[in-house]
Order: C-alpha cells, then sequence, then structure tokens
C-alpha cells in the first residue's frame, strides 16, 4: 500500500523520466545488438532483423493492452489464454464461413468479453485483479480446451495468412500494424482525458475517484481494450502460424508481462508508457533471439523470461526508492 | 504491551470465521448431495475413500498456500517446484537408491525455491503474485531442461508404498496429510510465530514496531511452502512411481481455490486452516465427481475457478454487509 504512495513521484519527475527511461532502453537495445552480432553471424542480416521485429510486434500487441490495465495500477494474468480462446474461435468463423473479416469480429470481440469479465470481477465483485484474472485465466483456458478437444484447425486462405507472414516493401505486415497501434495507443495514453484518467487512477485511485473520474468504468474500460488487443494478437498468430490449437495461447503469459515490465511500466500504476512497451517487446524478443542463434536449449527461454521479470520489478523499486530519497 | 497490535489480529479473524462458517461447508453439502444423487459410483466406499486419499497431496500444499495467503502473499510457483522436487527426488534414487539422500535433495531444491520466494517479497518488496510468477517460469522451464522432457521411470518397486501403503491399516498419505495438519494447526494457533503470520497481513508495519522481525517471518513462511512442496513431490513420485516434467504443473491453481474456497481471505490477514480442509475436500469431490461423469479434466479446471469466483462473490457480498 505504501508503495503505491511513494511511487505516485511529482508529474515533473515523471515528465523527465520518460526520457532517461527512453535513454536505457536504448542502450540497453544497442549494447544487445554489438553483443549478437560478435556471437552470431546469423544476427545482424536482413531477414532475421526483419523477423525480430515481427515477433516482438506480436509480443507488443499483447503487451500495450496489458500496460493500459498495469498503468491503472491492475494486472491481466489472463491475456495468453484470452489469446487462446480468440485464436480458436476465430480459426472456426475463418474455416467455416471463409471470411477472415468475420474471424477477426468474433476473435477480438471474445477477446472484449474476457476482458469485459475480468473488469467485472475486479470493479462490481470487488476481488483483487491478480486473483480474478488468474481464475479467469483457468476457466478461460478449460473452455478453449473443451472447445478444440484436441483438435488442429489449420489451412487458411492466403489473403488472411499475409497478415501474419506476408510483406509490404519488403517488411512484415504486422510491423505496420505494429506501427499503428504504437502511434494510436501512445496518442490514447498521453493525449486523450482518458489516458490521463488512467493515469490518475493508477497514480492513487483515491483521489482519482475523490476528482469525479469514474474509477470502474474505466477500470473495466482497460481491461477490455487488454482482452481486445490479445484478440487481435491472436489474429495475427493464427495467420501466422496457419493453424489453431488449444494451448496456442499457454506459454504468451510470461513474455507479456515481461515486455511490459522491461518498458519501464511500474507495476504499482501510474508510471509507464506504451513506447516503453514497444522497446521492451523489443528487448525481450531480441534476447531470446540471440538464445535461438546461440542454439540454447529453447527450454531456458520460461527461466529466462522469469527471471527477467523479477529484475525487472526489482530495478523500478530500487529506482523508485532512490528518486524518492533524492527528492 | 507493544504485542496488543498483533494479538488484534487473531481476534478479529476469530469473529469473521465464525460467520464464515455455512459458506465453504454448504457448498461441501451441496456438491456432496448433488454427486450422490446423480453420479452413479459415487457413493460408493472405495470412492469415497478414493477422494480423500486423492486429495492429500492437494492438503499437503494448501496449509502452507493458507499461511502465504493470509500475509497477503500468493505462491503462483508451488506447482512447479512440486514437480521439479519430484524430479530431483526421482532422479537422486534412481542411481543412489537412498530414500534419504533423495529426500534431503528434494527438500532443499524445495527450501531454496521457497526462501528466494520470500526473500524477494520481503526484502526487496516485490509483489508476490509476480515474484512467483517469475520463479514459476524459472522453476518449470528447470523441469523440463533436467529432464529433457522426458519421464524418469525405473524406481523401486518399494516406492509405491508410500503412496498405496498403509500404517495400521491408514493409507500412509492420509497418515502424513493428518501429520502435516495437525503440525500446522500448532504452528498457526498454538506458536508465536503463527500470531505473526495474520498480522504480516493485517497490519504488517505494526509487527515491525512490535519490535519483530517481519521479513524473516515471511521467508519462513515461504520457506515453509518450499519445503512442503518437497514433502508432497515423494508422495507424487510415489502415486505415480515415476516424475514428469510437467506432473503437477498448474495445482498451485487447486490449492489456491481451496484456500479461497475455505474462507481465507486475500487481504487482511484472515484466514482459516480447518476451512482449507474442508475447501480441499470441497475441490477433491467435485473434481472427483466430475471425473466420474466422464467430463474432461480441462472442464473440470473452469468448475474449479467459477467455484473459486463464487466463493469470493460470497466473500464479497458478506464482507459489505459487515
Amino acid at each position: 500500500m505504501t508503495t503505491v504512495e511513494t511511487t505516485a513521484a511529482s508529474p515533473r519527475f515523471v515528465m523527465s523520466g520518460d526520457l532517461t527511461q527512453l535513454f536505457y532502453r536504448l542502450a540497453a537495445i544497442g549494447l544487445i545488438c554489438v553483443a549478437l552480432s560478435f556471437l552470431s553471424d546469423a544476427f545482424l542480416t536482413t531477414n532475421n532483423l526483419l523477423n525480430v521485429l515481427r515477433q516482438a510486434s506480436l509480443v507488443f500487441f499483447m503487451a500495450s493492452g496489458l500496460t493500459l490495465v498495469i498503468l491503472t495500477g491492475k494486472i491481466d494474468l489472463s491475456v495468453g489464454a484470452t489469446v487462446g480462446l480468440s485464436a480458436c474461435l476465430a480459426a472456426t468463423v475463418i474455416k467455416s464461413t471463409g471470411s477472415p473479416w468475420l474471424g477477426a469480429v468474433v476473435g477480438i470481440g471474445a477477446g472484449s468479453l474476457v476482458g469485459l469479465a475480468n473488469g467485472v470481477l475486479v470493479t462490481r465483485l470487488r476481488i483483487p485483479s491478480f486473483i480474478a484474472t488468474y481464475g479467469s485465466l483457468w476457466i478461460v483456458q478449460g473452455i478453449t480446451y473443451y472447445y478444440m478437444a484436441g483438435q488442429t484447425i489449420y489451412g487458411f486462405p492466403p489473403g488472411f495468412r499475409a497478415l501474419g507472414s506476408g510483406y509490404a516493401l519488403g517488411i512484415p505486415i504486422p510491423v505496420y500494424l505494429m506501427a499503428g497501434f504504437l502511434l494510436i495507443g501512445g496518442f490514447f495514453a498521453k493525449r486523450t482525458t482518458y489516458g490521463q484518467q488512467i493515469y490518475a487512477i493508477g497514480a492513487n485511485s483515491v483521489a482519482a475517484r475523490l476528482s469525479g473520474i469514474p474509477v470502474n468504468s474505466r477500470l473495466v474500460l482497460v481491461f477490455i481494450m487488454s482482452g481486445a488487443m490479445a484478440g487481435l494478437a491472436s489474429l495475427v498468430f493464427l495467420a501466422r502460424l496457419n493453424s489453431a490449437e488449444g494451448d496456442i495461447g499457454e506459454s504468451l503469459t510470461l513474455p507479456t508481462i515481461a515486455a511490459v515490465l522491461i518498458g519501464g511500466t511500474s507495476l504499482f500504476g501510474g508510471i509507464g508508457t506504451v513506447s516503453g512497451t514497444f522497446f521492451g517487446a523489443l528487448i525481450l524478443t531480441l534476447i531470446l533471439n540471440g538464445m535461438n542463434l546461440l542454439a540454447v536449449n529453447a527450454n531456458w527461454q520460461p527461466p529466462v523470461t522469469g527471471a527477467i521479470i523479477i529484475f525487472s520489478v526489482w530495478l523500478d523499486l530500487a529506482t523508485s526508492a532512490r528518486s524518492q530519497a533524492s527528492a | 504491551m507493544t504485542d496488543y497490535s498483533v494479538i488484534d489480529q487473531p481476534a478479529a479473524t476469530k469473529a469473521s470465521i465464525l460467520a464464515r462458517v455455512p459458506g465453504v461447508a454448504f457448498m461441501l453439502v451441496l456438491l456432496f448431495v448433488a454427486f450422490a444423487t446423480t453420479t452413479p459410483g459415487f457413493t460408493t466406499l472405495a470412492n469415497l475413500s478414493n477422494v480423500v486419499v486423492q486429495s492429500t497431496i492437494l492438503l499437503i500444499i494448501a496449509l502452507p498456500m493458507t499461511l502465504i495467503i493470509m500475509t497477503e502473499g500468493l505462491d503462483l510457483s508451488i506447482g512447479a517446484v512440486l514437480t521439479l522436487t519430484s524430479i530431483i527426488f526421482a532422479s537422486v534414487l534412481l542411481p543412489t537408491g537412498s530414500y534419504a539422500l533423495a529426500f534431503a535433495a528434494s527438500s532443499v531444491v524445495g527450501i531454496m525455491f521457497g526462501a528466494v520466494n520470500g526473500w524477494l517479497i520481503a526484502v526487496p518488496r516485490i509483489p508476490p503474485f509476480v515474484a512467483t510468477l517469475g520463479t514459476l517460469g524459472i522453476a518449470q522451464g528447470l523441469c523440463l531442461i533436467v529432464t529433457d522432457g522426458q519421464s524418469i521411470v525405473g524406481l523401486p518397486p518399494q516406492l509405491q508404498w508410500l503412496y498405496g501403503g498403509t500404517i495400521l491399516g491408514i493409507p500412509v498419505p492420509l497418515v502424513m496429510a493428518a501429520l502435516a495438519y495437525l503440525a500446522f494447526h500448532g504452528i498457526l494457533y498454538h506458536t508465536r510465530f503463527g500470531t505473526y503470520v495474520p498480522a504480516l497481513g493485517g497490519n504488517r508495519e505494526a509487527l515491525r514496531q512490535a519490535g519483530v522481525n517481519d521479513s524473516l517471518v515471511l521467508v519462513a513462511v515461504y520457506t515453509l511452502g518450499g519445503f512442503m512442496a518437497g514433502i508432497a513431490a515423494m508422495l507424487l513420485t510415489a502415486r505415480m512411481n515415476s516424475a514428469h516434467p510437467t506432473a503437477a504443473i498448474g495445482m498451485e491453481f487447486d490449492a489456491i481455490a481451496a484456500v479461497a474456497v475455505g474462507g481465507t481471505q486475500f487481504e487482511r490477514g484472515n484466514g482459516w486452516l480447518f476451512g482449507t480442509l474442508l475447501g480441499v475436500v470441497t475441490i477433491g469431490i467435485l473434481r472427483n465427481g466430475l471425473n466420474l461423469l466422464a467430463i474432461p479434466s480441462s472442464v473440470q479446471v473452469s468448475c474449479v475457478g467459477l467455484l473459486v469466483i463464487l466463493a469470493l462473490f460470497v466473500d464479497g457480498l458478506r464482507s459489505t454487509e459487515e
């Protein structure tokens, strides 16, 4: 509880903090890139770098929605499971109707509904978000497994698959989508009243409520946005993998949370940016890509991601304590 | 005299417990009656004793989970740590044949994970769900790395006695679970340490003001969780007579569910150990009944999730009434 108050530093610090945060992240990316280009010949190739960007875009879609939730001081642990459900439902619709658009509506719609349910659990039933979304993680995953019954749905129209694996002007299409959502997300968070209210809720929800911000409906909104972005991510996944299975979203929770936290968004709310999450997704993808190139056993990816999560929060706590002391 | 702030907490806990008794008991009876009337084979002695024996592993990790949640904490890693300790147990037992050595090795790993969880939460004050989510990833990855994704088989058949044998006619796992329950009852309700546990959740600052090393208590609580995961790992390994890298992945959810259904709150340090016992039996009955109805385990998980949300919903209604 006390941490919420201490991290809610003066707005002046947050503004100047954004630039230093950006600097650290760019430096980290630079270091990783230099190290990897020495360690592996395959790293500095156009193909590999474009692949990194494409992978990062998948993480970014999920992580940008989650960023908004974490900015309010809440958490959404169900993102990965939501991707799984959305992907499987969208896959069914695309296969049976042949219409990618209808599939997109169903996928994003399903994600939004899970988000709505999370929002209701957190605001109306007042269940702490980490436990409510942890519960919905298992419920949604159970529904997905039951619905798929071990089947795989594969083979989608080429037009749809371009969303995940196509190129325009030599750059993967999901990267354009990522750039679009980076702009939209950044604008939404920093330049709209809604965005400012989200920061205010995260900084101090009681003060936000007393100053007339409809806290509950904004919280429901961010959970819906997180679910909708998971739905969008599921479409790109589907288009890239060209197949859907029940466990498609199972391993996505850790990297999504890691990207947000590496991006400098504080778990305690009120501090962070969508652009930070973009750099977080990029850094995480670079690290995992590097491990791949160096032929590290893929089973090391969850432990490394887990350690990165812990380290990021620790760093956030350590630096906010220092800024508190110097203020 | 400074201790009053600490002593206040269990007293408040007792009052709110009494108000909650019917909640989990009601669910338990309702589920029992529902399955008894609809599901053939549910009320046979063989099946019911099966429910009890199968609940023992869950109880052994749900007990420390109760204490952890009472500190306003959470341990998402306990299922993965249980799996990892089972793998360590099997992989030491297989070449050496020494149960003592195998138990020592798996306990050390469990205790280490618990202590790291506790330290991360107590000292840098990383929120419990994210600290243990991180160690969950680490433990889960290690399970796959140590085994290379394979099961460890060929363990001595005598090991099965641990899960399938009896002492004075009572199944061994039941004896172990009962001992664990008694030990936790003793720790929580009859030691000074036990009074600190709800105080950590209720008012950590007051505990510190009272001169208690709050961080040490918190580390001890999580370490207890890791140690109990090591105990449960022996039963799990004996049950399958093998170790599998995904054996107990996700079991933390059943443990958290049992604690929540049992009426322990995620805030304010209100907890109830006997409620956890009832919660474990409730989940055991739910899963067993659904099994008999041939409902796939994926749907069972969803049902457990709905049960938790129902329990928390009722819990919320009650607390707003107060």
